[in-house]
């Protein structure tokens, strides 16, 4: 029974780190087209805002939550007027372009801070679960992939810059028409996935080993993820999130790191193969 | 008769050779004149960065020294070093660029294991003679390479039996997954089990693995007494992480083969690394005159940002000045005069302390130490004064067979 417990929580921890790592990116796919190959490095720059925040003595909570996704988001908008505003429709060039971008992020980062591991350590501690224990850390973790969820939701169904959002999203000549900025709109959005990379960058900073390449370690999870939810953001995100997430936990529990990580893959292949256009463009068509 | 095609290939090697062997003469006439050239190919960027980086000072600090000391044979020695950025394709284009083009005397490199077998063979090619630096599995048995690092029969040995004294006799081994990790964990195996000890569970991770959730969950429903850790890179250090956020730090205790390779007990909070056991060669916080005088020359050099003086770079600096003693033993920078110098057991007292070549292995003999992390630091608690390298020594005997250039895979 314990036990049955303490991997449940391994399950929802696996789903709301893929949620995390794969938001920024999902609202940047799903509302831009763009593929953005530097999302990695978002979430690293995001690690590093937090590490150094806390080493400089601020709050390890405020580091996280605040200052780490505006850190990032502000990157974003930057990254945007500079390389992207230039590349819209052009997707094979933005997706040059993000590589180079996430190669200089790395490079300058490297060159800053050093090839070194930094980190803060975990700000919660464990529980008990009869003989097992675990972080309190994996439920916050999901408080806050639940939160980002709401977040999203409630601003793109009940708010007028979430509408206009939407409408540029289906269709940017008619919005464009109706007296709507799409160039402005494109730039909030890919700022708002950018401190969304950001904040996850921040979370998982306490969980990971923070390098300069970390990145890459992330960025192919948080890929299959979208591509396996579809356009939809939040539902597609979601449902993919669940299913790469279960699988990927309870194949590394009943097997091994290895062949968790192979049975993720294969379940991804299939999906894909099974459902070109994602979970979302099949089940939840035209939602969120 | 027929020509079989490894006949065919021996053949033309051979006459290769011949060909090749007046523009050979004409080059090292021309040599006399320059300095002598010591190559060397370590990762400055990518995920090995921080490993190659205090390999390469290291390298620097010994080549600064000899020629402080006049050169050797009255020659300067000068540093020729490429970036392999962490990918095993610039190893081997980079090692037949050292051999061809810059026609370098030595060369001191490779990280990995797998970096180490792209360029081993293209240096026996080119015979040009090679120094690995690395602690590694053991096994290499090459006339043309001499390796400096520890194998596990000089540290592993000595950490299990020690970690078991003190923790039990049930073990649980996590280890990354390429060839260092696989063979490792084999050899923690067996010294845990010729100590009467049990294995519960054997697991190994991809290099990209950064949820351990999962695996900490299993660990615990093994139950074991010790936790063996052969982890590797920036990534697996989140499993420390998420081990300590767990609340299992001070309920099942770790003992690593790598752990503080990449300065992890500064980089994890004092808390998360406390009371890990480590066993290597070479230990910044040695107090020797001989280790502070070293650690203080390269950070005097590089600044606050140098990377842990571990026992790679102690190796390193070491393998420079060994060969550097062969050199001036043969009186010559020709490779076989070298080797043979080498090969009479030659030795060097490094920040280590006395490092010996064993002519039978190409290894060497050298002391290692165990320590355990204590408020961010190693704190040495054991000396094992010159430990041979007994593993290599079980398969390879170069004295007897010098045309062997097998890496074995040693039974265990």
């Amino acid at each position: 029974m314990d036990i049955a417990i303490i991997v449940g929580l391994d399950v929802i921890s696996g789903i709301a780190s893929l949620v995390l790592i794969s938001a920024g990116l999902a609202v940047i796919f799903g509302m831009m087209k763009i593929i953005n190959l530097a999302h990695g490095e978002f979430l690293m720059l995001g690690a590093y805002a937090t590490v150094l925040s806390v080493s400089a003595g601020v709050n390890i909570w405020f580091a996280m939550l605040v200052i780490a996704p505006v850190f990032v988001g502000l990157v974003g908008v930057i990254v945007e007027r500079c390389l992207i505003q230039f590349l819209y429709g052009r997707l094979v060039d933005t997706m040059l372009a993000t590589w180079g971008l996430s190669l200089v992020i790395v490079g300058g980062t490297t060159m800053i801070f050093g090839n070194t591991i930094v980190g803060v350590s975990s700000p919660l501690g464990g529980f008990q679960v009869g003989a097992y224990q675990s972080s309190l850390y994996t439920p916050f973790l999901a408080l806050m992939a639940i939160l980002l969820m709401t977040a999203v939701w409630a601003v793109m169904r009940y708010t007028r810059a979430g509408l206009i959002a939407r409408a540029v999203m289906q269709n940017p000549d008619m919005a464009a028409t109706l007296g709507v900025n799409p160039a402005r709109i494109y730039m909030a959005t890919f700022g708002a996935g950018a401190a969304m990379s950001g904040l996850a960058g921040g979370l998982l900073a306490p969980v990971a080993g923070v390098v300069p390449t970390m990145g890459a370690a992330y960025i192919a999870k948080a890929f299959i993820t979208v591509v396996g939810g579809g356009t939809s953001i939040l539902w597609g995100l979601i449902s993919a999130s669940g299913l790469f997430g279960f699988i990927n936990q309870i194949a590394a529990f009943l097997t091994t790191p290895v062949f968790g990580e192979v049975i993720l893959f294969i379940a991804a292949v299939i999906l894909i193969r099974m459902l070109p256009t994602g979970i979302s463009g099949r089940f939840f068509k035209g939602r969120l | 008769m027929t020509l079989s095609r490894r006949k065919f290939i021996r053949n033309s090697a051979a006459g290769g050779v011949a060909l090749a062997a007046p523009s050979l003469i004409g080059s090292m006439a021309r040599a006399q004149d320059g300095p002598i050239k010591l190559g060397s190919l370590h990762d400055l960027a990518g995920p090995l960065a921080a490993t190659g980086e205090p390999m390469v000072y290291a390298i620097m600090l010994a080549v600064e020294e000899i020629n402080a000391a006049g050169g050797l044979l009255g020659r300067e020695v000068e540093l020729i070093n490429y970036d392999t950025q962490s990918n095993i394709q610039l190893y081997s284009q980079f090692a037949q660029q050292l051999a061809v083009r810059d026609k370098v005397d030595v060369i001191h490199g490779g990280i990995t294991s797998a970096s180490r077998e792209a360029i081993r063979p293209i240096f026996s090619r080119f015979r040009t003679l090679y120094f690995y630096n690395t602690l590694y599995e053991g096994g290499v048995c090459d006339r043309n390479t001499f390796n400096t690092g520890t194998t596990p029969a000089q540290t592993v040995e000595k950490l299990v039996p020690y970690a078991m004294n003190l923790w039990g006799k049930k073990a649980y081994i996590i280890a990354a997954d390429y060839n260092y990790g696989q063979i490792t964990a084999k050899w923690m195996r067996k010294y845990v089990e010729d100590h009467g000890g049990e294995v519960l569970s054997t697991d190994f991770f991809p290099l990209d693995v950064t949820n351990f959730g999962p695996s900490i969950s299993r660990i615990q429903a093994a139950g074991p007494d010790l936790l063996l850790s052969a982890m590797v890179g920036g990534n697996h250090t989140a499993f420390y992480r998420q081990w300590a956020a767990a609340g299992l730090k001070d309920e099942i205790p770790i003992a690593s083969t790598t752990f503080g390779l990449v300065n992890e007990p500064a980089t994890l909070e004092a808390s998360e690394s406390k009371g890990v056991l480590g066993s290597y060669g070479y230990f910044e916080e040695l107090q020797t005159p001989a280790s502070q005088a070293f650690v203080t020359a390269i950070k005097d050099r590089h600044g606050a940002q140098t990377p842990y003086v571990s026992e790679l770079a102690a190796a390193s600096y070491e393998g420079v000045h060994l060969w550097a003693e062969g050199v001036k033993m043969a009186g010559s920078v020709d490779r076989m005069a070298v080797i043979e110098a080498l090969e009479t057991g030659l030795s060097f007292d490094g920040p280590s302390g006395k490092v010996v070549v064993d002519p039978k292995t190409h290894h060497v003999t050298r002391n290692t130490f165990l320590a355990e992390v204590e408020n961010s630091q190693w704190n040495v608690l054991e000396t094992f004064e010159q430990q041979e390298p007994l593993d290599t020594a079980a398969v390879c005997d170069l004295e007897a067979n010098p045309n062997d250039t097998t890496h074995y895979i040693i039974d265990i």
